[in-house]
């Protein structure tokens, strides 16, 4: 790891002034993808300014009836809040199918949403890959490529971004608080978070250098029957290869997010539009245009059937 | 009963000892190679924590993890390093009544924290009732993921009996109960090579007086 100096603030426009002051800074809450990077050299901070103490570690209802959490609520707080779990069940069902309970303890809110990707040539320095390294390649494009994107890759990069928590997130149209150097607060939704890989797939997020989230807000709450479905290699403590997110209510109608599939919680509202009409209907829409590699074909099939099985559980 | 010590001879004190042996030989050739880099020591920042009721003041180089502190600094070499990427669980402690990796955690964020270790929860004259389960139950063969197997084993009962919901859980509002398959999923963050899950889930039952 390489050496860097370290600060801790008391509040959140303490760690943008410390971050402008600094250069090489990053953020550090949790630590738990941040500090792994680091011991491989794939990040390389010259300063660490600690915000896991910030005062942003509730979880407070808003006026039009929805949730604001703190940025430094821990996956496990927010998976075990009563009105996440009567209200939101589809994200405390995601964050309990994410990672470990040691991992949940440790991991935040905002943490969650700004994981690296996955992708195993992105953890192996050995390897070409544009977001490690931009220009330098992507060695997943025509190797082993089985965990990868089916849509909204470039030819640059086909790396998925691995959070349960951002799926559920994005089905429940949650939105992203932030704080930039200058005191400016903005909203963002999940929808418009992430960053196409494009020609600069190291950008993952629309965050600017320094910008803090501060919170990330819930609508008030939909309803319906909440189901999110993970498929992995292993039972438990594996990384999605492909999970649906659904909120279906009696009449059939819903909200459908997948994750596993791209850089982003995958949803395309006018797919919704099909679910009355079944799982091949909304997968065709929701996958239309899809490129898979010559290992990750079988994704296109496992969301159908997986949709299918949630679809059919919603039914009762 | 024997302590880390009583042996003049113990298998660490020679593994120290070579090491130390090793480090000799190499150290003339390393500072010929890189005689700059020396010059400058990493940053360092000071913190305070209390470890299985101890307190401790000490200054780290900033990359220090909790699990290099405690083994190398404090010498509580009960909590082992097996993947040092927060994989396998081996390094698991209880932090502030939570489990956490020892291995993915900067010790100097952790000022004013509780740390309790596996020989925070027990010593071999009053073991823990989770550790005599253990032994109870032969729930290890080799025993290097024991440590953190045990302390997770703690928290998990208490994560149960504070309601927090597991991915098994079949109804996220009511309260969730010690089952074997409640147990199996809780417990996927601790690795054991040797394959001793069934054995830690009936150690797991018999401390939580339940038939799981």
């Amino acid at each position: 790891m390489k050496s860097f100096t370290y600060e801790r603030v008391e509040t959140p426009a303490a760690a943008t002034a410390a971050f402008a002051k600094t250069k090489g800074a990053r953020f550090i809450a949790g630590g738990t993808n941040l500090l792994d990077l680091m011991k491989l050299e794939i990040e390389t901070p010259a300063h660490l300014i600690d915000v896991s103490r910030l005062a942003l570690d509730t979880i407070e209802p808003t006026t039009d009836g929805g949730l604001r959490i703190g940025a430094m609520v821990r996956n496990t707080d927010l998976a075990a809040d009563a009105r996440v779990r009567r209200d939101y069940g589809l994200l405390s069902r995601a964050l309990v199918a994410g990672a470990s309970g040691q991992l949940r303890n440790k991991a935040t809110t905002a943490g969650n949403l700004l994981q690296r990707t996955r992708c195993p040539y992105f953890y192996d320095t050995n390897m070409p890959c544009n977001k490690r390294k931009p220009g330098s390649g992507c060695a997943a494009i025509g190797g082993f490529s089985r965990l990868h994107a089916i849509v909204g890759a470039s030819d640059a990069c086909i790396a998925t971004h691995p959070s349960d928590m951002a799926v559920a997130m994005r089905a429940l149209d949650a939105w992203v608080e932030t704080v930039d150097g200058a005191g400016k607060t903005r909203s963002v939704p999940v929808a418009d978070f992430y960053r196409a890989p494009g020609k600069t797939p190291h950008l993952d997020t629309v965050l600017a250098p320094g910008e803090l989230i501060t919170a990330v807000t819930l609508p008030k709450p939909v309803g319906g029957t909440h189901i999110y479905q993970k498929v992995r290699d292993r039972a438990s403590y594996a990384f999605a290869l492909i999970s649906v997110a659904a909120v279906v209510q009696k009449d059939g109608s819903g909200r459908v997010a997948l994750g596993g599939v791209g850089y982003k919680p995958w949803r395309i509202e006018a797919a919704e539009a099909e679910l009355p009409r079944g799982a091949k209907a909304v997968t065709a829409k929701l996958l239309a245009g899809a490129k898979p590699s010559h290992e990750n074909a079988y994704k296109l099939p496992l969301v159908e059937r997986t949709l299918a099985g949630v679809l059919a559980q919603a039914r009762g | 009963m024997q302590t880390p010590g009583d042996l003049d001879f113990s298998r660490r004190g020679v593994l120290a000892g070579g090491a130390s042996v090793a480090a000799v030989t190499v150290v003339p050739t390393r500072a010929s190679a890189a005689p700059t880099k020396a010059a400058t020591a990493p940053p360092t920042a000071k913190v305070a924590f209390e470890v299985n009721g101890t307190p401790h003041a000490l200054e780290l180089d900033t990359r220090t993890s909790l699990l290099d502190v405690l083994r190398e600094q404090l010498q509580l070499t009960g909590t082992k390093k097996g993947c040092d990427h927060g994989q396998c669980g081996a390094c698991t402690v209880i932090v502030d009544g939570r489990r956490i990796n020892s291995c993915l955690t900067l010790a100097v964020m952790h000022d004013g924290d509780k740390i309790i270790t596996i020989e925070g929860l027990g010593t071999p004259d009053k073991m823990h009732p989770m550790q005599d389960a253990f032994v109870e139950h032969d729930g290890y063969q080799c025993g290097y993921c024991t440590p953190g197997q045990i302390c997770s084993a703690v928290a998990v009962l208490d994560e149960i009996k504070a309601g927090i919901p597991s991915h098994v859980t079949a109804d996220l509002t009511k309260a969730p109960k010690v089952t074997a398959s409640e147990l199996r999923e809780r417990m996927s963050g601790n690795i054991c090579r040797c394959g001793a899950y069934s054995n830690i889930i009936d150690a797991m039952t018999d401390v939580a007086g339940v038939k799981a």
